[in-house]
C-alpha cells in the first residue's frame, strides 16, 4: 500500500502499477483502460509518493506476476545486481536527481543499465519533465554495427522506408532511389510488406540485396514480414542481413504477435549463421509502441508506458542493431493529439536509451489523431537534440502502403542542417563518393555527377 | 527553386511522393500546401457529420433503419473504441427479429465522407450480386464500428452480418470503404480472425462492382461453409482487420 497526504485528502494506492498508472502523465489509452488518476491533484499525489519508493521496491514486487508471464521472468532472471550498487539504496526521486546529476556520465550510465529494470526506468521518467528525459539521454550512447555504425555522438542516420501498396518491385526501387539520393538509409533499408508470405518476402530480399552490391551501399537491408517468414525466407537461402519483429511487454502480448522469447532466440541463431555483418554482428530490428498490449487485452492493469518498458527488456537480451518506437501509429484512443505523442516519443526514446537499446523513433500520426506536421516538427527536433540513433525517411513523409504519416526524406536534412548531424560515417563516405554530398557535406545530388546518375540505370527500375 | 527532382520520371512507377525538389533543405513552397490539402481532407473526411437518412433515401424502395452506438458524439468515438461496438437502448428496441441469411449494416466509421460518396452505389451493387438471399432491411449506423453488425445481425436473426465502413483516410485517398463479412456473429466474442475483409474499395482503388464480386464470392462460401473468417483465407482477397477499426 502507497499513500500521500495533501491537504486534508489521503490517496492510497494498493500496489506499485496502480501507483505507476496515476503517476503517468494525462494519455487517452490510460484512461481507456480504466487507470489513469482520476484528477490532476491525485496525479501528483502519486508521483509524490512515487518519488520516495526505493528502487528495490521494484525488484520485490511483479507487476505481472512471475510465474505466468516469460517476460517478468526474464527481468528478475537476468537482473544484474554488482552493476546496480552505484543506485541500490535510491528512491525514484533520488534516482531522477543522479540521472540528472554530474555524476552521472556518459560511462556511468552504460555501467548502470544492465541493473535498471524497465519498471525502475518508467518509474523515474514519470517524475521526469521533457526537458529531463532530453538531457538524460542525450547523455547515453549506444552504438551497434553490422555494415556500418549507427549511434555515434553527432551522427543521426535513416532508415529508407520505401512500401508500396501492392509490393511493386520497381515502384519499391523507385523509391529507394530517391532516397539514397536524398542521404537517407544509412540505418536500414527497410519494407513494410504488403503481402507477408516468402515468396514474396523472398523476391524483395532479393532485390534489395542486388542494389546494395551493385553500388556498395554501406548499409543493411530489411524486409518487415513476421519472424515466422523471414525464418523461412532464410531456410529457403534467401540473403537476410536484420531479422525483424514487433514486440510487446508481456508473455500474452506477444502471443498476439505469434511470437515468444525461444522464437526470437531461434531467429537470431539463425541470421547469426548466416555471417553476413561486416563489421558487426547486430543481427535484430524490434519496433514496440505505447498501447499494444492494452489492444491485445494483455496490459495486466499495467499504464501503456510501462508496458512499453517491458518491450524493451525483451529487446535488450537479443543486442539489436535497431529499436524503433511507432509512436503515433496506433491512434487517439492511446495517443490523442500531438501533445501526448511528443511526450511518449521522449519517454520512450529516453527509457530505451537506459536500458541500453539503440533507439530510433517512428515520428509518426494517423489522420485521425489531432496532430499535424507541427507537432511532427517538434517531436523530430527535440529527438534530434536528445541523441535519437535514428528517424524514418518516407518520400514526402506519406506511406502509401500504411496509410499514415511519418517523416521524409526531407525532415532528416532540417534535422542534420539544423543540428550539424552527420550519418553513419561509412555511409557519409560512400554518399560522398556518388557525388551526393557537396564540399560543405550537403546533401546536393546532381544527375551530371556520373556516380549519382548511376543509381538511375538499375535493372529493377526498368 | 524547382518543385521536383531531376528523376522526377520515377514518378511513373509508384503513387509514392518522390523527387518533390528542394528549397534549400526544405520541401518547395507548392510540395508544403499540395501535402497540407491532402491532410485537410483526410481531416474533414473523419469529422464530416453524417446523416444517416440521406444515405436511406438513396436506397430507395429497399428498407432502412438508422440506428445510433453508445458514442453519443465523435469524441467519445474516436477515444472509446468500445462505445460504438453497442447499440443505443433506443435503437436496441427498433431492430425486430426476423429469419433472414444476410444484413447489410452501413456505417460512418473512421470516413463518413466515403459513405456518403459510394455506400448507397456499393450497396446496391452487393444487392444485384446476391439477388438470391433473404435480406434483412439494411441498417445505418452513425458512430459505428465493424462489430457492430454482430450485436445488429443477431437482434434481426440474420445469418451473416455484412458491415460496410468509411476506412481511416490516408492523403491519397479519404473515400475508402471496407467490407467485413462475418458469419453466424456471437456479440462480443467474435474475432477478427473470424471475419473476412475487402479494403481499399473506391472508384480509384476497388472498383465497386468487383468488390460486390469478390463479397458475393465470400458469402456463397460462408453459407456452404457455415463459417467465415481464416477458414475462408483461399482465394479471398484480405482477411486481416487494420488497426483502427
Amino acid at each position: 500500500m502507497y499513500a500521500k497526504v495533501i491537504g486534508h485528502t489521503r490517496y492510497n494506492f494498493p500496489d506499485l502499477k496502480t501507483l505507476l498508472a496515476r503517476a503517468s502523465p494525462a494519455r487517452s489509452g490510460d484512461r481507456l483502460a480504466g487507470l489513469a488518476a482520476q484528477s490532476e491533484e491525485e496525479r501528483v499525489a502519486a508521483r509524490m509518493a512515487l518519488a520516495d519508493v526505493p528502487l528495490s521496491a521494484f525488484l520485490n514486487e511483479a507487476l505481472v506476476p512471475y510465474e505466468s508471464d516469460e517476460v517478468t521472468r526474464l527481468i528478475v532472471d537476468t537482473h544484474d545486481s554488482g552493476a546496480f550498487a552505484p543506485v541500490k539504496s535510491k528512491t525514484v526521486g533520488e534516482f531522477r536527481d543522479w540521472l540528472l546529476s554530474d555524476e552521472a556520465t556518459t560511462e556511468a550510465l552504460a555501467r548502470v543499465s544492465p541493473a535498471i529494470t524497465p519498471e525502475m526506468a518508467a518509474a523515474a521518467s514519470k517524475l521526469m519533465r521533457n526537458q529531463d528525459l532530453i538531457a538524460a539521454a542525450r547523455k547515453i550512447t549506444v552504438v551497434t554495427k553490422f555494415n556500418n555504425t549507427i549511434g555515434l555522438p553527432g551522427r543521426l542516420s535513416v532508415r529508407l522506408q520505401p512500401n508500396h501498396p501492392t509490393d511493386d518491385p520497381k515502384g519499391i526501387a523507385a523509391s529507394i532511389v530517391d532516397g539514397l539520393l536524398y542521404g537517407s538509409g544509412d540505418a536500414v533499408i527497410g519494407i513494410n510488406p504488403a503481402t507477408d508470405n516468402v515468396a514474396s518476402v523472398t523476391n524483395l530480399l532479393l532485390m534489395l540485396d542486388a542494389m546494395r552490391r551493385k553500388w556498395k551501399v554501406p548499409t543493411q537491408s530489411c524486409v518487415l514480414s513476421h519472424i515466422t517468414t523471414t525464418l523461412r525466407s532464410m531456410e529457403a537461402g534467401a540473403p537476410v542481413d536484420l531479422v525483424f519483429q514487433s514486440i510487446a511487454g508481456s508473455e500474452a502480448a506477444n502471443a498476439s504477435f505469434g511470437v515468444d522469447l525461444a522464437l526470437l532466440r531461434q531467429a537470431r541463431e539463425a541470421a547469426l549463421g548466416l555471417n553476413r555483418g561486416a563489421i558487426g554482428d547486430n543481427v535484430m530490428y524490434f519496433e514496440t509502441g505505447q498501447g499494444s498490449a492494452l489492444s491485445a487485452n494483455a496490459h495486466h492493469g499495467v499504464d501503456q508506458q510501462t508496458m512499453e518498458c517491458r518491450a524493451y527488456a525483451v529487446a535488450r537480451v537479443f543486442k539489436p542493431l535497431l529499436v524503433n518506437t511507432v509512436v503515433g501509429f496506433i491512434g487517439p484512443e492511446y495517443l490523442f493529439d500531438g501533445k501526448q505523442i511528443i511526450r511518449a516519443g521522449l519517454e520512450d526514446h529516453f527509457c530505451g536509451k537506459l536500458l541500453g537499446l539503440p533507439m530510433g523513433v517512428d515520428v509518426c500520426y494517423t489522420n485521425h489523431a489531432e496532430a499535424d506536421q507541427d507537432d511532427m516538427d517538434t517531436l523530430l527536433t527535440l529527438l534530434g537534440v536528445a541523441g535519437c540513433n535514428y528517424i524514418m525517411g518516407v518520400p514526402g513523409a506519406d506511406d502509401v502502403m500504411l496509410s499514415y504519416q511519418s517523416t521524409s526524406f526531407h525532415d532528416a536534412l532540417y534535422l542534420r542542417g539544423v543540428l550539424g548531424l552527420k550519418p553513419a560515417p561509412e555511409f557519409e563516405a560512400w554518399l560522398t563518393s556518388m557525388g551526393i554530398l557537396d564540399s560543405a557535406g550537403r546533401v546536393r545530388p546532381r544527375l551530371a555527377n556520373p556516380a549519382a546518375a548511376a543509381l538511375l540505370t538499375f535493372d529493377g527500375l526498368s | 527553386m524547382s518543385a521536383r527532382d531531376e528523376w522526377y520520371a520515377l514518378r511513373d512507377l509508384t503513387p509514392a511522393r518522390l523527387a518533390l525538389g528542394r528549397s534549400g533543405n526544405a520541401l518547395p513552397t507548392s510540395r508544403v500546401l499540395e501535402f497540407q490539402l491532402a491532410h485537410a481532407r483526410a481531416r474533414d473526411a473523419v469529422h464530416r457529420s453524417f446523416h444517416p437518412e440521406e444515405i436511406a433515401a438513396e436506397f430507395g424502395a429497399v428498407p432502412a433503419i438508422c440506428v445510433t452506438t453508445q458514442a453519443g458524439d465523435r469524441l467519445s468515438y474516436l477515444i472509446n473504441p468500445a462505445l460504438g461496438r453497442e447499440l443505443s437502448p433506443t435503437s436496441r428496441a427498433r431492430l425486430k427479429r426476423g429469419r433472414y441469411d444476410a444484413v447489410l449494416v452501413i456505417a460512418d466509421g473512421l470516413s463518413p465522407t466515403a459513405v456518403h460518396k459510394h455506400g448507397a452505389a456499393l450497396g446496391h451493387a452487393i444487392f444485384k450480386a446476391l439477388p438470391d438471399l433473404k435480406w434483412a432491411p439494411a441498417v445505418i449506423v452513425t458512430q459505428g464500428r465493424v462489430a457492430i453488425g454482430d450485436e445488429i445481425a443477431k437482434l434481426l436473426g440474420a445469418d451473416i452480418a455484412v458491415v460496410m465502413i468509411g476506412e481511416r483516410p490516408g492523403l491519397t485517398a479519404a473515400d475508402s470503404l471496407g467490407l467485413y463479412l462475418t458469419y453466424a456473429p456471437k456479440s462480443a466474442i467474435t474475432q477478427d480472425a473470424e471475419r473476412n475483409c475487402i479494403s481499399n474499395v473506391r472508384p480509384d482503388g476497388l472498383p465497386l462492382a468487383e468488390a460486390a464480386r469478390r463479397l458475393a464470392w465470400l458469402a456463397r462460401e460462408a453459407r456452404r461453409l457455415r463459417l467465415s473468417g481464416v477458414g475462408l483465407k483461399e482465394d479471398a482477397p484480405e482477411t486481416a482487420l487494420p488497426p483502427g477499426l
